[in-house]
Order: structure tokens, then sequence, then C-alpha cells
């Protein structure tokens, strides 16, 4: 396995005739990361990871994973990738150990020892007798997992990996999720479920359009849209001009309570001035936004 | 490679739908064999046709002939114009595509195990008809299409030639089904699409005005096999329709092949 990232995306195009699904994608998934792929439907991140696994042909930019091409280097490319789009699938007529036999030879048959092991760890093992066909959505998600991890991956790709889950499999599926990554795999996370991302991801990318409209660590994404501050006092008014001559702006009153956004410093002199004018402070909570309050304020900019 | 193959294989076997093909190629002979045992007649105006209850080595020959029309390019046509389309519709090919298996290894073992059933199905045919048939009538002589005495054995010999030739312009059916299952990625379009393909070859072949390009037609070269069982043998048709049917075969099998290369494996 060379040094090079194990994503590494530069000006991915993809047109359908006049459409533009993907729009000139730049992505950088460094060793290590839980990277967090977000976007409305439609903006473009089931086509650029269908880009990234070489199932669909770029129209203009190249993808790399490890530093290999997909489209130069067919299949090798994928060596220590593994990972499904839109949902694993499997041959329904065929058993679930089958079918992970037949995706262990495909990959050289050297892994085929490890069908027990991987199918312990998504807890299939009972089941595995059992034609897919007959499997349930969740079970069907966990053997994409279990046929994932056959490859022993160094690059995990999962699209919606949680989706059609109960909350309890959603739960296992974000443990698992939690657990491959404390073991060294690199996983890049599509989602729809921005907690989840949020629990799991150090690093994230938004796309809206086709285009990438952030990329970078989600604790600065959240750090950027900090220092905003709710405070409940026992005379909001004789409050709030106390905040604006200290210099506040933007100051809401909400249900009774002042909304602002301010540094640390200037807060605490703040609540002293507060205190100093006789007015009581019952509560002051600061607000962080979360990724689904700033993945919908920056998504739906262009909505607006 | 082998293992693609050996898996593109079970998965033909492990689809029940495959095995109503490869029944319907045993019990059309059989049912052949048994109507011909009740009633008197048989099909007189066919090659081989008179010598039926002479030798259970005619039957195969005459079953052959009638299964050319319609029933063995349907049998391929089931498989030949599924086998890519259906992993499309279902999704399997994007599954198979992210492991460690270049595009052209997949599609290698796809035509192999197309072509393996296909052989399967008219050799399967071939075995019932010659059982059922030298129950019925015994295992002799069989006379030839010029009229002369073929050892028993021998002839056993010629049947087999004649089925791995006759499966020749059949693989040529198989090919054009691959290439319409990879590029229309629709099962039924494609399985239609091939059967309709077989019946014009066919329909060409009788029309009046087209002597010219007769021998050139698939359809010609189902009975290719006769040259075998003239003597001495006749090489023309048979060579003829080993490099007629080498250009069926071959060129819709590298344009399915371009196509496969560099198509886009999206949600179908």
């Amino acid at each position: 396995m060379s040094d090079a990232a194990p994503v590494e995306a530069r000006g991915l195009v993809k047109r359908y005739g006049e459409l533009v699904a993907v729009d000139g994608v730049d992505l950088t998934v460094e060793r290590g990361d839980v990277f967090g792929y977000l976007g409305p439907n439609g903006a473009g991140k089931t086509t650029s990871l269908r880009m990234l696994l070489g199932l669909i042909r770029p129209t203009e930019g190249t993808a790399r994973l490890f530093g290999r091409d997909p489209i130069v280097d067919g299949a090798r490319a994928l060596d220590g990738v593994a990972g499904f789009v839109e949902g694993p699938r499997f041959y329904p007529y065929m058993s679930g150990r089958k079918n992970l036999r037949l995706l262990a030879d495909l990959d050289g048959g050297k892994n085929a020892s490890r069908i027990d092991e991987v199918l312990d760890v998504v807890e299939l093992r009972d089941r595995a007798k059992d034609r897919v066909g007959g499997y349930s959505h969740g079970m069907r998600q966990r053997l994409g997992i279990a046929a994932s991890l056959l490859r022993e991956p160094k690059l995990l790709l999962l699209d919606d990996p949680t989706t059609g889950l109960d909350p309890a499999g959603m739960r296992d599926m974000r443990e698992l999720v939690k657990r491959l990554a404390s073991e060294g795999i690199t996983i890049l996370l599509s989602s729809h479920i921005l907690a989840e991302v949020e629990e799991l991801s150090n690093r994230v990318a938004i796309i809206r359009s086709g285009t990438i409209i952030y990329e970078g660590l989600l604790q600065e994404l959240l750090r950027s849209a900090g220092g905003s501050y709710r405070l409940s006092t026992t005379d909001v008014e004789r409050a709030r001009a106390l905040l604006l001559a200290r210099g506040f702006e933007g100051i809401q009153v909400v249900g009774g309570e002042l909304r602002f956004q301010a540094d640390v410093d200037a807060v605490e002199a703040a609540t002293v001035a507060l205190g100093e004018a006789g007015i009581g402070i019952s509560a002051l909570v600061p607000h962080t936004a979360t990724l689904e309050e700033l993945f919908l304020g920056m998504t739906e900019q262009e909505a607006a | 490679m082998t293992r693609v193959y050996k898996w593109e294989v079970l998965k033909l076997l492990a689809q029940k739908r495959n095995y109503l093909g490869l029944g319907a190629a045993m019990l059309v002979p059989l049912a052949f064999v048994v109507v011909l045992t009740i009633q008197k007649g048989g099909p007189n105006d066919i090659p081989l046709g008179r010598y039926l209850r002479e030798t259970g080595l005619a039957t195969p020959f005459v079953v052959l002939f009638f299964m050319s029309i319609w029933a063995f390019p349907l049998i391929v046509a089931l498989v030949a114009g599924d086998v890519v389309a259906a992993e499309s519709h279902n999704g399997t090919l994007k599954t198979i595509l992210t492991r460690s298996r270049n595009r052209g290894e997949i599609y290698a073992a796809k035509v192999l195990a197309t072509f393996t059933y296909t052989l399967l199905v008219i050799f399967a045919m071939g075995a019932v008809a010659l059982i059922a048939a030298s129950i019925a009538w015994g295992f002799h002589d069989l006379t030839s299409l010029s009229g002369t005495a073929v050892p028993a054995w021998h002839g056993l010999g010629l049947l087999a030639a004649s089925l791995a030739l006759y499966a020749w312009p059949m693989a040529g059916i198989a090919a054009f089904g691959l290439l319409l299952s990879t590029v229309t990625r629709n099962s039924a379009a494609a399985v239609v699409g091939t059967l309709m393909w077989a019946l014009l070859m066919q329909l060409l072949g009788v029309l009046p005005g087209t002597e010219a390009i007769r021998p050139y037609l698939l359809g010609t070269q189902f009975q290719a096999w006769h040259g075998f069982l003239r003597t001495p043998a006749d090489w023309a048709p048979v060579v003829r329709a080993l490099w007629v049917c080498a250009f069926y075969v071959t060129i819709p099998l590298a344009a399915g092949y371009l196509v496969f290369l560099r198509r886009d494996v999206a949600g179908e």
C-alpha cells in the first residue's frame, strides 16, 4: 500500500447530457479519517462515490484511491478498498454464506477462511445458510458490511449504511463503524443522518448541486458557528439595554430570553455588569450549532 | 479466471428458471419419442425422418431440425439475454465490479458460462433423444443422407460431432443475446430481441430472392451437420459454418465487450 492518501479526487465532473451531476469535486480523505460526506438528495454524493469506485467514468478529473485510478488501473485500484454504494446488493437466490464465498473467490479466494469471522462480527452466522432473498433490509446491510470486511480493507466507503435500520440496528452499525475506525480503517461515510455523521466523523465535506461547499475538520465547522448565547434575566429590557450599551449587536428577544453572539471575554464582563446593575441572571446558556443546523443553513441557501 | 467462470456457472445453476430451459430441451425429445411410439406416421419429409423407427440414432438428428426453428433459440435467449441485464437490474453488477476482478474477466466468464449452458442443453437433448429412442427402437446402424449404412458406433461419433457443430450457430445466437443484454440492461428486451434476431435469420433463409446471401445466414448453419451424414463426408457446409458463425459470434461479443468495459454502472 503506497503512502498516498486513501482518497484523492481532483476536479471530478460528471455530466449526463445537459445535466451536471458533479461539478469539479475536490476531496481528500487522509489515513485514519472518518470522513462524513454530506449533501441533500441529488447533490452528487452517490455519483461521486461511484466515480471513486470506478463504477462510472468521470467526464473530467481524476479519482485516486491510495494513488491509483480505478479507470486506469482497473480492479487493482481497489486493493484495500471495500464498501458499497446505494446499499449492498447480493444474489437473492443464494445463501448469505454462498454470496460471501463468491465474493471471496472474486478476491482470489484467500479470504474465504474469514467468512465465519466476518459473519460473527455482523452477527449473521446463524442465518448464513438462509437465502438472501429472505433477509430483512437490516440483515442485508449487515451482510454488506461483512462482505466489505472480508477484503480486510484499509478504506471503507459506506453509502447510507444505516438507512432502513431500526434504532437498535442503527446503534449497532454506529458502534461497528466506531470500532472499525479505532482499528485504523479509514472510513468515507455518506449519510443523511447528520447526528450520526456528527457522532462518528472527524472531517466532513458538504456537497451542494454537485459542488463541494465545505471540506475540513468537523470541529472547525462547528466552532465557526460558535459564540452564540441565550440569556434569561430578571429584567429583559434593562439587560438588553445594558448589552447594547456594551457594544453587543444582533440581540434578539425570543420567548422572554435574549439571544446574541459574542466572544467569551465580552460575555464574562457583561455578566459582572449585569450583577452590578442589580439584574439577576437566571440562566446563561452557550449555544453550539449542531451539524444539522449548519448543514441546513449551508445547503438551503441556494434554495432560498 | 477459472474461479469467476465457476461462479458464473453456479449462478446459472442456482436459478430455477434456467432448469426450465434445460428441462424443455430434455422433455421435447422424450415427448417426440412417446408420440411416435403411439402413432404410425412420421416426419418423412425431413432429413433422416423416414429412418426414425429403424434406429434410436436417427431421433436426435430429427429433433435437432425441429428445435432449431424456435425452441433452442428461445432457451438460449432466455439465458444469454438475462446474464448481464439481470445483474444490472438487481445491482449485483456493482457488487462484483468492486472486487478484485477486471471487467474483461467478468465479461469473459459470463460468455463462457452462457456457451457452457448452450452446449449443455444441446447435448442433454441429444442424450435424452438417443436413450429414449434406443429404448423404443433399438441402437442399430444408421442410414446416412446418401443412403449408405453407417455402423451404430460410428453413427454415435457423427451425432457427437453434429451436436458440437450445431452448438456453433447457437453460440452466434447466444453472442447476440449477450450483446443485447449488455447494451439494453433489460432482460425482457434482450430475450425478445434475441429471439426475433434468430427468427429473422431463419425467415431470411426461406424468402425468395435471398439465395445469394443464404449460405451466409446464421439459420443456414443449423443444417451444416448434414455434411457429416453424407458419404463421403461433405466438408463444404461444415467449413463454411465454422467461419461464417465465427463472424456471428465474435462481432457481437467484441461489441458487447467494448460496451461492458466502458459502461457506467449506476442505479439501473
